[in-house]
């Protein structure tokens, strides 16, 4: 017989949202299509729908965010759900109290669902393995591993600005190497079958397996930008430049930088997107990211009803028998 | 078995009946609401008729469901779409079945987080016994006559048919 995954429950539900591989793209089909339902949510005079009311999510940020953190709150109090911060820093890691320790304490306050960001890669895997049976995860970044809502979210996005995903010619631009978005990313769009998807990238900062990963590889950003649709561009951690990946900032947008010239080579029609934060004049050029063709402000809005739609499967999974 | 005429039929007479309440009350621009997904198909059909001004509203309850935890979420669930503000408004709420009233408390509930509308009322082309929860319909199509075991079922859209069918 075969295991199923971490991430999926016997009858291959999800139970924990851990990473985009090994899902199915009906399964991603699903998410977006209930996603797109909570949007509506947001026109009610009252943000709210009652579907986890009871329940409580506790987000255990191991590492700094405001988007993504809060988004993953909005969300789950727009679900009724209870919502706990756990400040890492001040909190009992810090005394000596072991991680896994923590987690059955608030395991054992009834808490429903850990939503997880940590620096490390597998974190949220490990916190998967550890749970009680009746505890979700959700992976909201970790380490250059994955980051699975802001994948969904980035497809949500490019599916409600261009509907089909198969015509679609996307770029990936810049720090492919250490990006969790960009993996998790890759493996969406390779699973819901994009016509091409090429990432753009200096040698350094392009992992060592990514051909195998079913992208084209440039190193050219003109010729990685000729009749894309999609332009998706990626922070630049400032902190790469001191390890002599990159020369310098100025050296870095002059070749890699968005600019209205250069996004002119992509289709007239073309979206920019971006996770966040933005390194103005260093990968983006405010002109572009402020821009008629940007769409990201509309990620930080679409990433709440993507997360509500997480939420809402991961815990709304019926139980295999009355009673359990 | 209530085939495609009948059922015309039925809803001529509800839209009949709906128009009376309407001018009774001097209302004049009601919003009408179908619930997904055979409350809309009956609603589509009142709505031409009645020849309302508004568009059609279109609920899905599925986000209100008081058997969320015992059932999970529904993986077909589509968004709510009300096309205007339903504050002060008179709301037609139209569903296919009125059986234990329990889709109707949540289809208000979501309304109510929308605003405050001026009045709701109640159409619905069929009703059987079962009610679990205080709630009648203003506007009946037909009244079903069911044992313990039968339910009474819409298909549609094209053509619509009534059919009473054995529970599992």
């Amino acid at each position: 017989m075969r295991r199923h995954s971490l991430q999926h429950d016997a009858e291959g539900r999800l139970r924990h949202l851990l990473t985009i591989e090994g899902l199915k793209r009906a399964q991603i089909v699903d998410i977006l299509d209930t996603a797109e339902s909570f949007i509506s949510v947001s026109d009610q005079q009252v943000r709210k729908v009652p579907l986890l009311r009871g329940k409580t999510v506790v987000n255990l940020f191991f590492e700094a965010s405001t988007r993504t953190l809060t988004t993953f709150e909005l969300a789950a109090k727009r679900l009724s759900a209870d919502v706990l911060k756990i400040n890492i820093n001040t909190s009992a890691t810090v005394k000596g109290e072991s991680l896994l320790d923590m987690l059955h304490n608030l395991e054992a306050m009834q808490c429903d669902m850990f939503v997880v960001r940590h620096a490390d890669s597998g974190a949220a895997h490990l916190i998967a393995r550890h749970v009680a049976p009746h505890v979700s995860v959700i992976n909201a970044g970790d380490g250059s591993h994955a980051h699975p809502t802001q994948a969904l979210l980035d497809m949500f996005t490019i599916r409600r600005r261009k509907g089909e995903f198969a015509p679609l010619t996307v770029a990936i631009v810049g720090d492919i190497k250490h990006s969790r978005v960009a993996r998790s990313q890759i493996h969406a769009l390779t699973t819901l079958g994009v016509s091409e998807l090429r990432v753009v990238a200096p040698k350094t900062l392009l992992p060592a397996d990514v051909e195998t990963l079913g992208v084209h590889v440039t190193h050219d950003l003109d010729e990685g930008l000729r009749d894309a649709d999609v332009v998706i561009m990626l922070r630049l951690q400032k902190e790469r430049m001191q390890g002599a990946m990159l020369p310098s900032e100025g050296e870095y947008f002059r070749t890699y930088g968005l600019t209205e010239e250069r996004l002119a080579r992509a289709k007239a029609d073309a979206i920019v997107m971006h996770p966040g934060p933005i390194n103005r004049g260093v990968e983006i050029a405010s002109s572009v990211a402020d821009g008629p063709q940007s769409v990201i402000l509309e990620q930080v809005s679409n990433g709440i009803a993507v997360r509500m739609a997480v939420m809402s499967m991961v815990l709304g999974r019926a139980p295999r028998e009355e009673g359990a | 078995m209530t085939e495609q005429d009948d059922i015309d039929k039925l809803i001529r007479q509800m839209a009949d009946e709906l128009r009376a309440r309407l001018e009774a009350a001097r209302i004049g621009d009601a919003l009408m609401v179908g619930i997904h997904t055979g409350g809309l198909w009956v609603a589509r059909r009142l709505h031409r008729l009645l020849g309302l001004e508004q568009p059609l509203g279109e609920l899905d309850i599925s986000f209100y469901r008081d058997d969320f935890s015992r059932i999970g979420i529904n993986p077909q669930v589509r968004p709510s779409r009300l096309p205007v503000s339903v504050d002060d408004r008179h709301i037609l709420l139209v569903d296919d079945i009125l059986h234990t009233g329990r889709t109707i408390r949540a289809a208000m509930n979501e309304l109510f987080d929308y605003g405050r509308p001026a009045s709701i009322t109640l159409a619905v082309l069929g009703e059987r016994s079962g009610r679990e929860l205080p709630i009648q319909a203003d506007v009946v199509g037909r009244h079903f006559d069911l044992g313990e075991h039968e339910h009474v079922k819409l298909s549609g859209p094209e053509p619509l048919r009534l059919s009473i069918v054995e529970a599992p």
